[in-house]
Order: structure tokens, then C-alpha cells, then sequence
């Protein structure tokens, strides 16, 4: 089981640093955000794995609140970028 | 035997999420860009917490994993819906190769109008050409 643990930890982190490429690189505030949301989901991913591997059920709690924010944070940067943000074209 | 259900689902969840990822990082616009991670990171997300509620297996915990899945897939579609209107918005370009940008001759970015129908140029056109055919 261990094994299975690391293993995937370790996918998920691969995948938090491509992300995280997207997020450096991103050509528009819009394309950054999208990076973001990616990041919050893969923490919520992670986050399951850990409470698995330590046995405390109460990390799902910080993965609900993880959640959560992500979204509240999407609906943010939305509001803002049609409120007069930075244009591209 | 839920020992290979639980590693199954964590290690195919984490794939999708790796699948997500690597569709942030190479997909051409916007909107390819978040098809990719809305989909693919709710799927990665929700077998993860399926695995944490076969794991525990307690009422309080599969409560709150069940609580957890179903908040993710209420809100993936609407974030990424606001999004990519507000991307749209803002002027984000395209891929080159899209066929179809049905809002195009529609909108107008400087008034933020939204014409239907008729009234626009560019479907009148269309129209008389359709009755003349």
C-alpha cells in the first residue's frame, strides 16, 4: 500500500510542476487563472492521498476549505477581468 | 480485496490529474486549455475521494467525502463557465485552427452587445441568401 502511496504522490507532484509551468508561462491573466484552479484540485487530490496514508480523517476538512476557495477565487478574478481587467487585444 | 480497490482508484485518480496537467501545459487556447483541467482534475479528484471513503469507512467520513464530490462537481462546470466568458471578454485569442466562433458576428467587444437573430448584418445576409437558394 505504501508504494501505492508514493507512487501516486509522486504523479501528482509531477503534475503540480507542469501546472506550475503553465501558471510561469501563461500567456493571459485568464490562462494563469485556469492554472490555479488546476493547482487547488490537485492539492484537494493530495491532500485525500495524505489523510489515507496518516489515517486522520480530519484533513478532509482543510481539502473541503481547499475547495472551496479555489472557487471563490475563480469567481473573483472572473468578476474582475469583465470589470475593466487588463485587455489583450 | 479492498486493498486493490483502494490502490486502484488513488493511482487512477492521480493519473487524470497528471492527464490534467499535461493538458494545461500543451493545449494550444484558452478554452482546449480548460476542457482539459475541468474535466479531467473533477474525474482525478472525485475517484481520490471515493478512495478515502472506502478507506475510512465511517458514516462521518464517507458523509464528508461524498460532501466533497459532489461541491467539486457543482462548481467545476460554473468556475470554468465564468472563465471563459470572462476570458472571451477580455479578447483572448483563439486557436488558428478553430472552425467555428459562433459569437463572432454577433457580439460586439466595444459596446459589450449581444445581437441575435436578424438584426445582425452578417445573419440577414445568410438568410436572404437561404430564401433565394
Amino acid at each position: 500500500m505504501s508504494t501505492v502511496i508514493l507512487l501516486s504522490l509522486a504523479i501528482m507532484a509531477l503534475a503540480l510542476c507542469l501546472a506550475f509551468v503553465r501558471l510561469f508561462r501563461g500567456p493571459s491573466l485568464t490562462d494563469r487563472v485556469v492554472a490555479l484552479e488546476l493547482f487547488s484540485s490537485i492539492l484537494v487530490g493530495i491532500i485525500g492521498v495524505i489523510a489515507i496514508a496518516t489515517d486522520v480523517p480530519s484533513l478532509l476538512d482543510v481539502a473541503i476549505v481547499m475547495a472551496l476557495m479555489a472557487f471563490m477565487a475563480a469567481i473573483g478574478f472572473a468578476r474582475f477581468l469583465e470589470r475593466g481587467g487588463p485587455r489583450d487585444d | 480485496m479492498i486493498e486493490f480497490l483502494k490502490g486502484g482508484l488513488i493511482l487512477v485518480g492521480a493519473s487524470f490529474m497528471l492527464l490534467a496537467a499535461l493538458g494545461v501545459l500543451r493545449l494550444p487556447d484558452l478554452l482546449t486549455r480548460m476542457h482539459a483541467t475541468t474535466k479531467a482534475a473533477t474525474l482525478g479528484a472525485t475517484l481520490i475521494m471515493l478512495a478515502v471513503a472506502t478507506h475510512f469507512s465511517q458514516v462521518a467520513v464517507v458523509a464528508r467525502a461524498f460532501g466533497v464530490i459532489l461541491f467539486i462537481m457543482m462548481t467545476a462546470p460554473v468556475a470554468a463557465h465564468v472563465i471563459g466568458r470572462a476570458g472571451y471578454f477580455v479578447g483572448s485569442r483563439l486557436w488558428e485552427g478553430t472552425v467555428k466562433d459562433e459569437l463572432k458576428p454577433n457580439y460586439d467587444p466595444l459596446t459589450h452587445e449581444l445581437k441575435s437573430g436578424k438584426e445582425t448584418e452578417h445573419n440577414a445576409r445568410r438568410e436572404s441568401e437561404g430564401d433565394s437558394a
